[in-house]
């Protein structure tokens, strides 16, 4: 699990990071979504001790990353493709890496075959490398130390629609396996075919978290009921009530205003854990906005 | 705007078994140290770099032994010929190892699976240090074999006139090269900034300061203390006396180790991008 704890950097006057709290779980991939320049890299670094915080803590399994000894084998970090040696083969920039871990040589050859790279193309030195195969060395290098979180900024970046779906699946098991992910994008598309959970940063302050079904769901009312074996009867009663619902992550999605579903509950006498607008629906517009303004003011990653 | 939803429960809870905590032990100096050599080697400049130590050393001897009048051929005359290409190629080397972290951008894999700079510039010293003095024991082996070829060639009785203290100033000449290239490495962290403040420092420096000496009395007895190569280039080919040592440690002061703290403190505070 990382937690992020009202994190803040600030270049001078400029705040990078503005108050960033957030939770990747373990069990799922997390999206880290913004455009270019909305602090998502920042926040990255600061996590992996790249860059110091002007205030707010990480924690990585609940720990920060200097406590670890040797942090390679408990994270896998990805922070910039093309920061990789020109002149080294991809081959030897994994044999580096393992070798810092202290792995076995034989852990190479394995990790190059899971991410599809191939003897030949390890062979030839990174200079000669698209930015997919950049990309696959750099998930390799990650992968490499067996670690139980994954911190990526821009993994997908470069790859092919095959290549999406390959990273998609390899991080949907990874998680499955009981770890925990973090991927950042500035592309909705690429978060919403990936990711599980999202959390949208613009101009340094996060502005909308949560899972992605709930993000993406329509206008309408989300309610969850105290009880969840009531949630049927609830779903009944707003049907009667002529209420189109569709479930969502232990929830109802209702396509009616939270007032009238409160009344059904309260006529059906179902207690509620929660009832609330779910403005979903502006994510996409609320994301393409947050764009439109960064990319007029060109901010710096 | 700002839409705030509450973090999502994670839909996998703690119900099974945590995960296994593997015995994760620290990482060894002596690996980084190993991690740091390899990296010197495993690209081509790299490579081409360390041969050409090898290969300067056969030139060196093989142009001895061909211009060099019959009575220049000792083994003196070898190693100063061998020491001086090789105390221009050793600091470049050592100028790589750090700037290659930053013009090439593996500092950020570097310090990500080593999150403690100083351990890593540790390392890199270390490193620079072996290779340093691996490489004089290469260029001894080669200028005594150059002698012995030598004298066999010009048929006159082979003369041995490098003593251990000789050969241990020579060492520490070199060495001093390659910790001022890692100096400009550490403030300069760009290879191409490092390598222009190498010749600099190398060739108009010295330059520079001897020509003042030159034509200015005033600072002909100043030399010694201010020009740092002048109080190097000592250990190569003359008797080290104590004032001579005493230049030399206030000259490197200046031009060596006070730009290599600033540049190493910097270094473990600046942000790695």
């Amino acid at each position: 699990m990382i937690s992020v704890e009202h994190l803040t950097r600030q270049y001078g006057r400029f705040t990078a990071v503005d108050n960033v709290s957030f939770t990747a779980a373990t069990g799922r991939v997390t999206g880290f979504l913004g455009p270019n320049g909305a602090g998502k890299s920042t926040t990255m670094r600061i996590m992996v001790g790249l860059t110091r915080p002007t205030s707010g803590r990480v924690t990585i399994t609940g720990r920060d990353y200097r406590e670890m000894v040797n942090p390679g084998l408990e994270v896998g970090v990805l922070l910039d493709a093309s920061a990789q040696h020109a002149g080294r083969t991809g081959r030897e920039i994994l044999a580096v890496a393992a070798q810092t871990m202290g792995l076995p040589r034989s852990r190479v050859a394995e990790t190059l075959a899971r991410v599809g790279l191939t003897e030949d193309e390890a062979g030839r030195r990174v200079r000669n490398y698209s930015l997919g195969m950049r990309q696959r060395l750099g998930i390799a290098t990650a992968l490499i130390g067996d670690p139980q979180v994954l911190v990526l900024d821009e993994p997908a970046n470069g790859l092919d629609p095959a290549g999406i779906r390959w990273m998609r699946d390899l991080l949907r098991g990874f998680a499955d396996d009981g770890g925990t992910v973090l991927l950042s994008s500035h592309l909705l598309h690429e978060i919403e075919v990936i990711a599980d959970d999202i959390v949208v940063i613009g101009q340094g302050r996060i502005v909308a978290q949560g899972s992605k079904a709930e993000l993406l769901a329509a206008a309408g009312t989300l309610v969850r009921t105290a009880d969840p074996s009531q949630q049927d009867r609830l779903a009944r009663a707003l049907h009667e009530s002529a209420v189109v619902t569709t479930p969502i992550d232990g929830g109802l999605r209702a396509d009616a205003d939270p007032e009238l579903v409160g009344e059904t509950a309260h006529r059906a006498g179902v207690a509620l854990r929660e009832l609330r607008a779910a403005d979903g629906a502006g994510l996409e517009e609320m994301f393409l906005e947050l764009t439109a303004q960064t990319s007029r003011e060109g901010a710096a990653a | 705007m700002t839409t705030t939803f509450p973090p999502a429960a994670p839909t996998r809870t703690s119900d099974g078994p945590p995960p296994a905590t593997r015995a994760v032990r620290p990482i060894p100096t002596t690996r980084l140290v190993g991690v740091e050599l390899r990296k010197m080697f495993d690209t081509r400049a790299g490579f081409w770099l360390m041969a050409s130590v090898g290969i300067v050393s056969v030139l060196a001897s093989a142009a001895v032994i061909i211009w060099a009048p019959d009575t220049a051929i000792t083994q003196e005359t070898f190693s100063t010929a061998i020491g001086m290409p090789l105390s221009v190629v050793l600091p470049i080397i050592a100028i790589l190892s750090v700037t290659g972290e930053y013009s090439q951008r593996t500092g950020l894999t570097t310090y990500t699976l080593v999150p403690w700079r100083g351990r890593v510039m540790t390392a890199k010293v270390v490193a620079t240090l072996l290779v340093g003095v691996a490489a004089m024991f290469v260029a001894l082996v080669v200028g005594a074999l150059g002698n012995v070829v030598g004298t066999a060639v010009t048929g006159l009785d082979a003369t041995w006139d490098i003593t251990l203290a000789q050969f241990g100033n020579i060492v520490l000449a070199n060495v001093l090269g390659m910790l001022m290239g890692l100096m400009l490495g550490v403030l300069f962290r760009s290879s191409a900034g490092a390598i222009v403040g190498y010749f600099v420092y190398s060739f108009v420096l010295p330059v520079a300061f001897g020509t003042l000496a030159a034509f200015q009395e005033w600072f002909r007895d100043l030399q010694p203390w201010v020009d740092v190569n002048f109080a190097v280039t000592r250990l190569f080919d003359q008797t080290m006396t104590a004032e001579y040592w005493q230049q030399l440690g206030v000259s490197t002061l200046v031009w060596l180790w006070i730009p290599l703290a600033v540049g190493l403190r910097v270094i473990l505070r600046a942000e790695v991008k």
